[in-house]
């Protein structure tokens, strides 16, 4: 197989998307391979947390572009070959379809849903095989996708990202992620972050509804506030208050173990709380994001799992330093889990309401994982897939269609088997990317507006990025550059409830969405579904 | 190798936080304090230097005397192509450059030598002892001398041919645990000696016994009559490969088709390493490493066998307490 290959190896020119865990692996395998032709695309930047595995990059190279750093890092040691990087999104528009024609092969190494599936159409588009990989943890996977002779990477829905309902969040949490999302969605957002949005922070009970307004304003913070007895007011009213006003919907604990209420005067001594409110010899500079809660309080180890005291100390100094330290961001925050201010504010609310409803606390190590989303990954999974891809890669090559394989990397052996490889699947006739398929869409045309189809279906459930919505010959929306009276147009029809478009949808009605940088056109038939 | 001790520093919980939350802050900690020897530095044992330098170890000690040459430039990474860089320096010299440059916390360090040259003692140093590119001999020498150690050094051997890779792996008397739904359970494990596991009569294993295990014991077995260093074997040899193949077979009481002429001749034809599969068995065995040091998760008991053109990763238990005896 090694000797075998190396003139079809030679002349291929393959694109990367990805210079990331699995992409550094890639690129090196394939140099050493024998490839002279790599071109490269991510539009990532160099972080501390990739360099335990992303061997191409070095301390000196955090800032950088992911995809200029790992080529130059392998010419070092292949200094003949050719290698293209690109520091853009794959889904800019220059990476048409023309764009993936000239490549003989595509090698994914991404980490994320929506780009994958946006290759995926422009790998089927351009009639170019895609090898798809992902890792976690231990766990790995090799996939091939050709069109016309193995599913696509759309052709069986892939798990949409966990959400949870409202209520388990806002009333009824009874696992530590739920008041992470309580404590990231909604404390966070309603502090620091956009005000006008909507936000369910505060519980609704029968009593309280008539004076949400006044409850508000109690995360108001006036000039003049003193910040100390501000942040025992927040913490009083959502901890304490809002928690007595759930008590008070006695249907909601009936099966339920009931929480409890927890005020700042029970967990803070006033010699505590008011140290904490004078603390300003803190060591926190001007730099934003160095602002720390954890060191201006003398704690260290991000790995220890705080007492319910400590928590409440954490929360009020995170507040604190919010107010003194980044006032000008306030209003316009976001979590961010490389904000160390934010993930320790979120950490501690979230221990705090944990501690409240019986559910054990976390390490803010741990609760940061969890609020950010982080993917677990290591090294090792990482190189045995980017080995995996090159090996087949050369068989797509070969097209050596019989011995194409997805291979999964376990991590509790079947049967023997460390890696399990097995036959591709065919095309799914009903997949709607590739074997043109229309798509059922059960929705009231009466209520539903454009909008609600273009920006919840279209582009969330679909994918599409510049879709453009046809009712027979007739256009009712297109995105991107498009003339200026057409736009007014089509906004007044986004406005619009289906069945009162210019040519209304109705039930039975086929509508043709397309996306011309994806080159995918799809029908959806409309059927009407009362309420 | 006691996980307790010291906590983490800042540093390395910033630089390993991904891994930390694979396999927990203790397991990093007994990591940042195993002494890990490697010896043969082709391009599957560069691959797994490269693994365990990013995951952490204390310290990674390289062997390797030989002079830089065509193939080792192939295959190996680590070495810059450049003759005024490489020239006059040993092949462990310069992948011992390389390799302080991923993970200025790892120490990395040159030992010269001849394998058959160290002594119990020397071993002894060791958590972890990794043996390429040996005979059989010298294999079965270093894997006694790492049991008459007097603390456990968990001792492999790693070859790769072809588009074939083998691991072999003995943790002598091993206890670990594992995590079995929500809790975690203490298991343990008995490993054969090299000397033991390849003693056991073929016609004792299982009939779908990995034709890759059997393979590797016949030309292992032609280098060493031959007086061939590790694989230095080409076409002309097949011939005499097929033959001892038959000899073998027919005084282990073997069916031929369990070592198939087609199998040898790959494995003949083409020794140098093929780096998709090097980049596969370095990190198969970089994770058993990691497992091993950590004493975490079930470890493979006691080959591994990766062959490209099916794309199989198996694990064969080849033991006396295995063949029903």
């Amino acid at each position: 197989m090694a000797s075998s290959s190396s003139s079809v190896i030679k002349d291929a020119k393959v694109l990367m998307v990805g210079a990331g865990g699995i992409g550094c692996e890639l690129l090196k395998t394939l140099a050493l391979s024998g490839f002279a032709d790599i071109h490269i695309i991510d539009m990532d930047t160099i972080e501390v947390s990739n360099l335990n595995r992303q061997f191409l990059f070095r301390q000196s190279h955090v800032g950088q572009s992911k995809a200029k750093v790992a080529r130059d890092a392998v010419l070092k040691f292949r200094p003949k070959i050719n290698i293209t990087s690109y520091h853009a999104n794959v889904k800019d528009p220059d990476f048409n379809v023309d764009f993936f024609k000239q490549f003989n092969v595509v090698l994914n190494g991404l980490d994320n849903l929506d780009a994958r599936r946006h290759v995926n159409r422009l790998c089927l588009a351009a009639d170019v095989p895609l090898v798809e990989s992902g890792t976690t943890g231990f766990l790995g996977q090799v996939t091939v996708h050709v069109k016309g002779r193995t599913e696509c990477y759309e052709c069986h829905p892939k798990p949409a990202p966990k959400t949870y309902p409202v209520c388990t969040i806002t009333s009824t949490p009874s696992k530590f992620v739920h008041c992470i999302v309580w404590a990231k969605d909604l404390l966070f957002t309603k502090l620091f972050g956009d005000k006008n949005q909507d936000n369910d922070l505060n519980v609704r009970s029968s009593d309280a509804a008539s004076s949400s307004k006044n409850v508000d304003d109690i995360f108001e913070h006036s000039k003049d506030e003193d910040i100390a007895q501000y942040g025992k007011k927040i913490f009083d009213h959502v901890f304490g208050y809002n928690i007595e006003l759930a008590l008070s919907n006695e249907e909601t604990w009936k099966n339920r173990n009931r929480p409890k209420p927890i005020y700042s005067k029970d967990v803070l001594s006033d010699e505590l709380s008011k140290q904490n409110g004078n603390l300003d010899n803190d060591n926190a500079c001007g730099d934003g994001l160095s602002v720390s809660a954890m060191s201006s309080l003398g704690m260290k180890n991000p790995q220890d799992v705080w007492s319910l005291r400590e928590n409440s100390r954490i929360l009020l100094e995170a507040l604190r330093l919010f107010f003194t330290k980044r006032e000008k961001e306030i209003g316009n925050l976001c979590f961010d889990k490389d904000d160390q201010l934010a993930v320790e504010f979120v950490t501690a609310a979230a221990n705090i309401r944990a501690a409240s409803f019986g559910i054990p606390l976390h390490s803010l190590f741990e609760a940061k994982g969890i609020a950010g989303n982080i993917v677990h990954a290591v090294a090792t999974t990482n190189a045995v897939i980017a080995g995996l891809i090159v090996i087949e890669a050369i068989k797509v090559l070969k097209n050596d269609i019989k011995s194409y394989r997805m291979t999964y990397c376990l991590e509790h052996p079947s049967r023997n088997l460390l890696l399990m490889p097995v036959e591709p699947f065919e095309p799914n006739k009903s997949c709607y990317v590739c074997s043109e398929s229309p798509v059922l869409l059960e929705i009231n045309t009466n209520h539903s507006k454009l909008k609600d189809v273009v920006e919840k279906i279209i582009k969330a459930k679909l994918g599409m990025s510049l879709p453009l919505v046809m009712n027979a010959s007739n256009l009712l929306y297109e995105a991107g550059d498009i003339e200026e009276d057409m736009v007014a147009i089509y906004n007044a029809n986004l406005e619009k409830v289906l069945a009162e478009l210019p040519s209304p949808v109705t039930n039975g009605t086929m509508l043709t969405v397309e996306d011309f940088q994806q080159e995918l056109k799809c029908n959806i038939n409309i059927k009407h579904r009362g309420i | 190798m006691d996980g307790d001790g010291e906590e983490l520093t800042a540093q390395e919980t910033a630089l390993y936080d991904r891994q930390i939350r694979v396999w927990g802050a203790d397991a990093q900690r007994r990591l940042s304090k195993a002494h890990v020897l490697v010896y043969g530095m082709k391009g599957t044992i560069a691959e797994f230097c490269k693994n365990i330098v990013l995951a952490g170890v204390g310290s990674l000690t390289l062997i390797d005397d030989r002079l830089v040459t065509e193939e080792a430039l192939s295959v190996n990474f680590l070495i810059p192509p450049d003759e005024n860089v490489y020239s006059g320096k040993t092949i462990a010299q310069l992948c011992c450059d390389s390799l302080k440059d991923f993970n200025p916390m790892v120490r990395v360090f040159v030992e010269k030598g001849d394998l058959s040259s160290f002594d119990v003692e020397f071993f002894g140093k060791f958590d972890v002892v990794v043996v390429s590119c040996s005979s059989r001999s010298a294999k079965k020498l270093a894997n006694e001398k790492c049991r008459k150690a007097s603390k456990r050094v968990a001792f492999y051997t790693v070859e790769c041919r072809d588009s074939c890779g083998e691991i072999f792996v003995d943790l002598q008397d091993y206890k670990y645990s594992k995590k079995k739904l929500e809790e975690t359970i203490e298991c343990h494990l008995k490993y054969p000696s090299f000397e033991d596991a390849l003693s056991v009569p073929w016609s004792a294993l299982h009939r779908r016994m990995s034709k890759l295990y059997f393979a590797m014991r016949v030309i292992e077995k032609f280098e060493e009559a031959e007086g061939r260093s590790a694989g230095d074997v080409s076409d002309a040899d097949l011939s005499s490969v097929l033959k001892l193949k038959k000899e073998l077979c027919t005084a282990q009481s073997l069916n031929e088709s369990h070592v198939p002429d087609t199998l040898l001749e790959r494995l003949v034809a083409d020794t140098t390493e093929f780096p998709p599969v090097s980049a596969v068995i370095g990190g198969i065995l970089g994770q058993e490493v990691i497992k091993a040091i950590s004493g975490k998760g079930d470890p493979i008991k006691n080959f591994f066998y990766f062959d490209a053109s099916d794309g199989k990763g198996v694990i064969e238990d080849i033991s006396d307490s295995n063949t029903g005896k």
